[in-house]
Order: C-alpha cells, then sequence, then structure tokens
C-alpha cells in the first residue's frame, strides 16, 4: 500500500521537499513509517522522534495502523501563537 | 452566525481588524475580547529580523475548529473568530487574532484566553525566528 508523508517547518527542509510517497506493507503502523523515514533520511531521526503522529489531518498515535492512501505528518514541537 | 476560522498570507491590519469584529458582533454581546499576538523585536536575548510562520492548513483549520466547538459549549457562545498568518511578518504585525463576544465580560475573558492558550498547544503551525547571524524553528 502507498501513504503520503507531508513535512512542515525543520521536517520540511531536512526533507528537501513538502511531501513524499512511501510503499508500506499492508498493516503497517504509523511508527513503522517513521522508522522507514529515520532510516531514509538518517538526519530526520533525532527530530523525528520529538514530534506529535497525525493521520488524515487528525492527532493519532505511532500505534495506529494505517490504510492504502492514508497521510500521514509527523509534527515537529509547535510555534504558533 | 457561523464563527470565522482562517489561516491567511493576508496582513491583519485595521481594516481586516474591523471586518472581524462586523462579523461576529451582535445585538446580544455586551463584551467583545481580543487577544493580538504581534510579531516583537527580540527572542533568546537576540534581535528578530522577521518571522516566518508555517503551518499545516487543512489541520491547522480542523483544530482550530475544534477550539472553537469547545467554546461554544462552554461558554454558550458562536460569535467566535480565529485567525492565524502564515508567511514572512515583520516586527509590529499581528501573527495572530482570537476575538469573542459574549453577553458578559467574564465568560468574554475566559473564552478567549482559552482560545489563544489551546491554538498555541494544538493547533500545527510553527515559527522561525530570523535574526541578523542565523535562523532557527522555535517552539511555543
Amino acid at each position: 500500500m502507498r501513504v503520503t508523508v507531508r513535512y512542515f517547518a525543520a521536517l520540511r527542509e531536512l526533507a528537501g521537499r513538502p511531501s513524499e510517497a512511501l510503499d508500506m506493507p499492508v498493516g503497517a503502523t504509523a511508527g513503522a513509517v517513521r522508522m522507514a523515514l529515520a532510516s531514509r533520511h538518517p538526519a530526520m531521526a533525532g527530530p523525528l522522534s520529538a514530534c506529535a503522529v497525525a493521520v488524515n489531518q487528525a492527532y493519532s498515535d505511532l500505534e495506529r495502523t494505517l490504510e492504502d492512501g492514508d497521510e500521514l505528518a509527523f509534527l515537529p514541537p509547535l510555534g504558533g501563537g | 452566525m457561523a464563527p470565522i476560522v482562517r489561516i491567511t498570507r493576508e496582513p491583519l491590519d485595521q481594516t481586516a481588524m474591523d471586518a472581524l469584529e462586523t462579523a461576529i458582533m451582535h445585538p446580544g454581546a455586551g463584551g467583545l475580547v481580543t487577544f493580538e499576538g504581534i510579531v516583537r523585536d527580540h527572542a533568546r536575548g537576540k534581535r528578530v529580523r522577521w518571522l516566518e510562520y508555517e503551518a499545516y492548513p487543512e489541520m491547522a483549520e480542523r483544530e482550530m475548529r475544534v477550539i472553537v466547538a469547545e467554546i461554544a459549549t462552554r461558554w454558550q457562545t458562536d460569535a467566535i473568530a480565529m485567525v492565524h498568518r502564515v508567511g514572512r511578518l515583520a516586527v509590529g504585525e499581528r501573527a495572530v487574532v482570537v476575538r469573542v463576544a459574549c453577553a458578559h465580560r467574564a465568560e468574554a475573558f475566559e473564552a478567549c484566553r482559552y482560545g489563544i492558550d489551546t491554538l498555541k498547544a494544538t493547533v500545527p503551525i510553527w515559527k522561525k525566528e530570523i535574526y541578523e547571524d542565523g535562523e532557527e524553528w522555535v517552539e511555543g
């Protein structure tokens, strides 16, 4: 299955792009995506561990089981306001 | 009347502020409280040249709607405007505005305070400070 990861702020700069598609095994969790990203982009490993997880534009967690077409984002510490 | 929730690149100038007030005010509103977050010229002992705000726009507006719904339940008002700017902001510009009108002042103050505090904690927006000698994404 294929999921899309959107990047923001420091992660976007580290990725050098606003989003990327990943092929993951059926039944993969958000945590598995995080591990895949950390190995694909080693510089992201540290920042990723400080991020909250969003799936389909709502807060979620690393145990969340994903479905084909899901949109993930790893949210660095917020700075709004 | 529907609450106003918006991520925008447009300046939050006086014209925009007046429009927000016009949009939310109603004859039953006896108290209007506004929080304006302004770009400051210093942070962490450094001189700030400008800020860059970035949002996850779809999720940010969704989380702002969650806050507005909570305010509506707790303080019995839909007269709420919550607007955050993104892009490059100069010192002195408004970055965020939360305006709440209620029947009385106590609930208007409480609801506005809840709105900005919760926005800072849950709405996915990020801020980069640009200094004379570098730049940094900062929390809070």
